[in-house]
């Protein structure tokens, strides 16, 4: 056939062990009208040889021998494109709305971390007591002495505290709906443990302070009884302390973590399971040996995200605890997150210094809880690479 | 089983069942699995409890749907939830006219467009906004219009703030939804010659919308009872406020949190207490604000249960899942 | 009006990974051809380069021409849309859009590429094209039903009937009867060589009796080991090629030796 191009045929051999590469002067083309863009390089040129054009070799026979092609009809008959060169009106628009939007989205994610960090760094820098080691906090404007230890220490002491519940009870309620209950039994158990999650965290905060927290003053005290070291030490307060705060928020965060949990082990693969009760383990054997080691990373950034959402709990901390004028190690203590102290603090937003102390605290709650999702999101990734 | 105790024993069977170790734990493992779920089970029950039983004759009531908590005290007796729940409803409105459509968008452009640097970016910072502590949000809010622009605290700022925290939740749904409409029916259109931005607005948006309707619901439902954006960036206010754009406007979780600094209220010796119209009732001082609490409390999670409920019952009518 | 179709040194790459490497065939207008070869060797990803769907899938690139009459449709300036307007395509699964009525999954292409179409005019493109597919008669009482409702092979003709609604040059099948069993098989393969006096089709199928059955011409694909691209072997009248094909490789998949 006439052919202008470079056809390009393998060399001499029968076999194909050397494919033809594209030795043909054509760019490769973009994918048409959904704006990616590809690497030009990727064809590389290897043996253009375009002396063997048109060969009779059976490695890639062509068909348009004379013989069996038809004559190309109608030569000015075909208009296959109707507006040329140009992607169309409307993708561009569609694109661009939805780029927009999502442009929107990563401004405003800046903008958040830009204001926290403006408005807040100047009292930062007029702050008179260390920021991240001192206790004191005293915004009057022009003496501003703000600290944010006991803050961090309350924030992360209560949420760790909420982990160590959560987690276990999250993980054996998900092991409870996926390997034990039966399905009809499952389903609404699951219904259930999503019902909590759309409980709004001031009615926990209420039902904490006013209905769970007495109730919990007799096994602080048992507890107190248990060990005397300082994380147990009573600060005898009457209710509102960090292990009433932590309880609730375990509460709260039980949800996330199963629901998370759940999902990992409903994902097992059947053969890992088969292959553990092939080998005549017990359920729990087999939950050990096949579910556990496939969903720990699954459990471990549920529990993170979990972690996450206790870090920034506003509203029901904010009810549950109570204020104490020193600040004590004690779990039988009360306190003060970041979160509660700001919400606490909203009537005190009178000047710019002041307002600034407390948007500082806000941006290390920021930072604390986005460092936490992030690891969270970077085990989640890496499982990913692993199915 | 008898057979088994007798002293010489007979010929093992070639099915023996496991160690006795073995079979303990087994056993261990399942009782405390099944004790995690009893557990949890406790506060969602007694949570529940609580609230239906201290708050269902607060609700029933005709007035508690109709009125104000104008010029009441924790001593007066009447009044109702309107205006919380004007200004909870107006307040999650105008933030779900800025989400929805902003975040569908959003969702359309990680699924539909999204490949290369951008979208990464875009992912990630989605990935961020999920994660932000509702107080966070607030003090942005805070920072942006009343440090920096010197407005006045109102109800379309805790809008405003409960935008950041409704967008990822219907990104995310969004997306997921997006990924599960097949992509042959993608193809199917555009073999017929359907250019992309038609294929998306008229086949994959309705074959993901009831799913997408789902996730919109349940954003609703989540920043329903926001309460931390409320406490820094609108006063509480007893009287119905129908204006987003100025003054104090109640909201159900701050009727809430109003009621709940007076559950304590130590009253001094006066033996009366208020009627409805205001007027002095001789007998022993009573406290209205546990019921109005917990009235409030059972008003608010019926909502948004009520939400949840219509976005799974939408979620069965979803194409796709089926 | 049916067409010709002529590839040119045609090579198709995703990402970097050469997939398909120097096509060329011809197919006449108004004829059909059929693909056939072991699973991977490029049939279906030939096909998709036919009408530029490849191109929907990320990385996805060509080289060479396609000629639809002598032009080109990787031309610049060609709309890969308006390419698709002319050249249709049936998948492997049946896939009506399943929020349509089996109407409007007919007039779905009409609708959507131009946006306005008088009723009348609808009715009765739908009506002709469910008649040419065959399925008028199953489905004329029942057009407002959803169209997932039908069976599997009533389906596949629906979607051939939203296909050539749109009224193409060339109609793509890539293996619409693999997911069907075989009295559907046998209704879309009456289809297929009464369509054929209107279109020119290609089909890529696993089957080989069915390319015997229903292909004026067939081309035979392969690929030397995994990990190479996939290369045109053979193409010639359908008879021959499975009686005397002029390959080694071509003998030994038609008589069951591997693939």
């Amino acid at each position: 056939m006439a052919d202008g191009d470079t056809a390009t045929q393998p060399e001499g051999s029968t076999n194909g062990a050397a494919p033809a590469r594209g030795g043909n002067p054509f760019v490769p083309r973009g994918v048409g009208g959904d704006g990616v863009g590809l690497d030009p390089t990727a064809p590389r040129a290897l043996h253009a040889n375009p002396s063997v054009v048109g060969s009779s070799q059976p490695l890639a026979i062509s068909a348009g021998t004379p013989s069996d092609a038809p004559p190309v009809l109608g030569a000015g008959s075909a208009s296959v494109g109707s507006p040329r060169g140009k992607v169309r009106i409307g993708d561009r628009i569609f694109l661009a709305l939805t780029r927009g939007a999502s442009g929107f989205v990563v401004l405003l994610v800046s903008l958040v971390a830009i204001f926290l960090v403006v408005k807040s760094l100047p009292s930062i820098l007029d702050d008179k007591v260390n920021f991240f080691t001192s206790s004191e906090w005293s915004t009057t404007a022009g003496n501003l002495r703000f600290g944010i230890a006991p803050l961090l220490y309350t924030t992360v002491a209560i949420s760790v505290l909420a982990m160590i519940l959560a987690v276990p009870t999250a993980i054996g309620i998900a092991l409870f709906i996926t390997h034990y209950a039966p399905k009809r039994v499952a389903r609404p158990v699951a219904y259930a443990i999503d019902l909590l999650a759309a409980i709004p965290s001031i009615i926990y905060g209420i039902w904490g302070a006013a209905v769970l927290a007495p109730h919990l003053a007799g096994v602080q005290r048992a507890l107190y009884h248990l060990g005397g070291f300082p994380l147990f030490k009573d600060r005898n307060v009457p209710t509102g302390s960090l292990f009433d705060g932590g309880v609730v928020l375990a509460i709260m965060i039980l949800p996330i973590v199963t629901a998370i949990s759940r999902d990992v082990f409903e994902r097992t693969p059947r053969e890992n399971i088969e292959a553990a009760l092939a080998l005549g383990s017990t359920k729990w054997e087999m939950i050990r040996m096949a579910v556990l080691p496939y969903g720990r990373g699954g459990v471990i950034s549920g529990a993170m995200l979990g972690l996450g959402r206790a870090l920034g709990e506003t509203i029901a901390v904010f009810l549950i605890l109570s204020k104490v004028s020193n600040f004590s190690p004690s779990i039988f203590s009360g306190g003060e997150t970041f979160a509660s102290k700001i919400a606490n603090s909203a009537s005190e937003f009178s000047n710019p210094e002041s307002t600034g102390a407390f948007i500082a605290a806000g941006l290390v709650l920021f930072v604390l809880t986005f460092v936490v999702n992030a690891a969270a999101r970077m085990i989640v990734n890496r499982r990913k690479d692993f199915t | 089983m008898t057979a088994t105790l007798t002293a010489k024993p007979a010929p093992a069977s070639h099915f023996a069942g496991p160690s006795g170790s073995r079979r303990f734990k087994n056993g261990l493992a399942t009782v405390l699995v099944t004790a995690a779920f009893l557990v949890a089970l406790i506060p969602l029950v007694w949570l529940l409890w609580t609230v239906i039983s201290k708050g269902y004759h607060v609700v029933t009531s005709a007035s508690w749907w109709t009125e104000s908590q104008r010029g009441k005290t924790f001593e007066s007796a009447g009044g109702g939830a309107w205006h919380a729940i004007v200004g909870t409803v107006e307040q999650v409105a105008l933030c779900s006219i800025i989400s929805v459509p902003i975040a569908i968008l959003v969702g359309i452009y990680l699924v539909e467009y999204g490949r290369g640097a951008f979208a990464k970016v875009t992912t990630f910072t989605v990935d961020i906004l999920t994660g932000i502590p509702s107080i966070v949000a607030a003090l942005f809010i805070y920072a942006l219009f009343i440090s920096t622009f010197h407005g006045a605290r109102a109800g379309w700022l805790v809008s405003l703030a409960l935008v950041i925290l409704m967008i990822p939740v219907i990104v995310r749904t969004t997306e997921e939804m997006l990924k599960l409409v097949p992509n042959e029916l993608r193809e199917a259109s555009y073999a017929l010659g359907v250019p992309k931005w038609k294929t998306i607005v008229k086949i994959v948006l309705p074959t993901a919308f009831t799913g997408i309707v789902t996730g919109v619901v349940l954003g609703i439902a989540r920043v329903a009872g926001e309460t931390a954006p409320l406490l820094i960036l609108v006063g509480y206010s007893s009287n119905t406020n129908t204006d987003l754009f100025s003054n104090f406007q109640g909201s159900l979780p701050t009727l809430i949190n109003d009621q709940f600094a007076n559950l304590n209220h130590a009253t001094g010796g006066t033996a009366y207490h208020l009627d409805a119209n205001g007027n002095r009732v001789a007998g022993a001082v009573v406290n209205y604000a546990p019921d109005r609490m917990w009235g409030a409390a059972l008003t608010l999670i019926a909502i948004i249960l009520l939400l949840n409920v219509f976005a799974r019952f939408i979620a069965r009518f979803n194409k796709i899942a089926q | 009006m049916a067409k010709s179709i002529e590839a040119k040194n045609l090579n198709v790459y995703y990402g970097k990974f050469l997939a398909v490497s120097n096509v060329n065939f011809t197919v006449a207008p108004n004829s059909v051809t059929a693909f056939i070869g072991p699973s991977g060797c490029g049939k279906s990803t030939v096909l998709r380069t036919i009408n530029r769907m490849h191109e929907v899938i990320a990385g996805a690139t060509v080289q060479g021409k396609v000629l639809l009459d002598g032009e080109d449709i990787y031309d610049d300036g060609i709309d890969p849309v308006a390419v698709r307007r002319t050249i249709g395509m049936v998948f492997q699964r049946p896939n009506p859009f399943p929020t349509m009525s089996i109407y409007d999954n007919v007039a779905a292409g009409l609708k959507l590429q131009s946006g306005r179409t008088r009723k009348a005019d609808l009715d009765g493109v739908v009506e002709k094209s469910l008649r040419s597919a065959n399925l008028w008669a199953e489905v004329k009482d029942r057009l407002s039903k959803p169209g997932a409702g039908l069976s599997g092979g009533q389906q596949q003709r629906l979607c051939i009937a939203r296909a050539i609604a749109v009224q193409p040059d060339v109609l793509l099948m890539d293996e619409p009867c693999s997911a069907l069993d075989p009295i559907s098989t046998m209704a879309i393969e009456d289809l297929i060589r009464q369509l054929k006096k209107d279109y020119t089709i290609v089909i890529v199928t696993h089957n080989m009796q069915q390319a015997a059955r229903i292909s004026e011409r067939t081309a035979f694909f392969n690929l030397s080991a995994t990990g190479q691209p996939g290369e045109l072997v053979e193409m010639g009248e359908t008879p021959k090629m499975f009686t005397t094909p002029t390959d080694k490789r071509t003998e030994d998949y038609i008589s069951g030796a591997f693939g």
